[in-house]
């Protein structure tokens, strides 16, 4: 019974107020990109959540391999200078 | 890079989920896992989505504008509900229509306490807080599910639900501090739905197929028979401030334990109910499946006007 053209598959943004960045909420299935943000409205901000929405095909979506993900992130790993942490400051030094 | 073993893979999942590492739709998840996650999460989504049915039986006759709102609201969150949900279950690589045609012919379940019928206004009290409370019970440990996908769509689930809650107990105190005959329509509710409500929870532990494996995994963290007992007890004193009789002769205090004692669940009904066999069984899934079918016009109408509407942009 099932359709072969099922609707595409939308991931959705939503910004919550001005000064935030838009965030990942969840999918959800809708013909086209008018829709899909008009079926987000209804879906994810029932409760004011949102001022924005983003919507982007999810086939359009391209992500790291979580398989690689420890030699991806690697680079980062190693380098503790980057942190402030890593220095000493001497007692007595402040607004450091 | 080097071939590593099923096993090894099994360990490390295990280690990940021991550590209390949530597992995204891309990591490595043993096929077991993956499928028990598709199960739970679809019959949750269809349980949703099907749950709408006895609630929407009333909008059209709320005794008023407040409560007619108020109800709406409500069957649409549920609504939404069963939507994050066939989305959780899409991350796992499983074809939603494929589950939705599984509930169609009756190949998937959904929770049983929607095969009852809600002959009365009373009815859309005892569901709110009964049923949605119960089912918050059940859904506030799912917020730790090990599946990242699904504990985040709990997480939305269980805040938008307390809501539910409280408009039914206050449906229900309303009409228990009514007239004699109010009153006595919230008890027949009560009586009617307090029981499969308990059933809400799945049969007794020992008798559980899924759950120890579930429990190992994380996907469930607390047993059938233990959130069973947590929702009797703050049940029974909501139902005794109101003044509502729970209908249970065996019902009692236990000093010692600190716990309620109930009576014998009645599990061949329960049964009865998952096999199909429960008052409304036939009329929900008849619903469902004519809603998709006499709305595939509509779905097929959008799909064709957005490919009409690329085509005149590319031409």
């Amino acid at each position: 019974m099932s359709n072969a053209k099922d609707w595409p598959l939308w991931e959705v943004f939503v910004r919550g107020k001005q000064g935030l960045s838009h965030k990942h909420v969840g999918s959800l299935r809708a013909p086209d990109a008018q829709l899909a943000i008009e079926n987000a409205r209804d879906v994810y901000t029932r409760r004011s959540e949102g001022i924005s929405i983003w919507v982007v095909e999810s086939n359009n979506l391209v992500a790291s391999d979580p398989q690689d993900s420890d030699a991806f992130f690697e680079p980062s790993e190693s380098k503790v200078y980057r942190h402030p942490t890593f220095y000493d400051v001497p007692d007595g030094i402040s607004h450091m | 890079m080097k071939e590593i073993s099923l096993v090894e893979l099994e360990t490390r999942f295990q280690e990940k989920v021991d550590a209390e590492t949530r597992i995204e739709p891309n990591d490595w998840m043993p096929e077991e896992y993956r499928r028990t996650l598709i199960r739970q999460i679809s019959q949750h989504a269809h349980s949703e989505v099907v749950g709408m049915l006895p609630e929407g039986n009333w909008i059209t006759r709320a005794p008023n504008l407040r409560r007619k709102a108020v109800l709406l609201a409500k069957v649409q969150d549920e609504a939404g509900h069963g939507l994050y949900l066939y989305s959780a279950v899409e991350t796992l690589g499983a074809d939603r229509e494929a589950t939705i045609d599984d509930l169609h012919s009756g190949k998937a379940k959904y929770s049983s306490i929607f095969n009852y019928p809600t002959p009365t206004w009373a009815d859309m009290g005892a569901i709110g807080w009964l049923v949605d409370g119960a089912a918050i019970m059940n859904q506030v440990p799912l917020c730790r599910c090990s599946y990242g996908p699904y504990a985040r769509a709990m997480v939305r689930v269980c805040k938008e639900e307390s809501f539910h809650q409280r408009q039914g107990f206050e449906i229900m105190t309303v009409l228990a501090q009514g007239t004699p005959d109010q009153k006595a329509m919230a008890q027949d509710a009560f009586n009617r739905f307090w029981w499969p409500a308990l059933m809400m929870f799945g049969p007794n532990d020992e008798e559980s197929k899924h759950s120890k494996q579930s429990m190992k995994w994380k996907i469930k963290r607390l047993s059938n028979d233990d959130l069973r007992q947590q929702f009797i007890d703050v049940t029974v004193p909501q139902a005794e401030l109101i003044g509502l009789t729970i209908p249970d002769p065996d019902l009692k205090w236990n000093e010692e334990t600190g716990h309620y004692e109930s009576g014998a669940i009645n599990w061949d009904e329960f049964w009865q109910v998952v096999e199909g066999n429960g008052p409304c069984n036939h009329d929900r899934v008849k619903a469902r499946r004519d809603a998709k079918e006499n709305g595939a016009w509509v779905r097929d109408a959008a799909m064709a006007h957005a490919e009409k509407r690329v085509a005149r942009k590319t031409a």
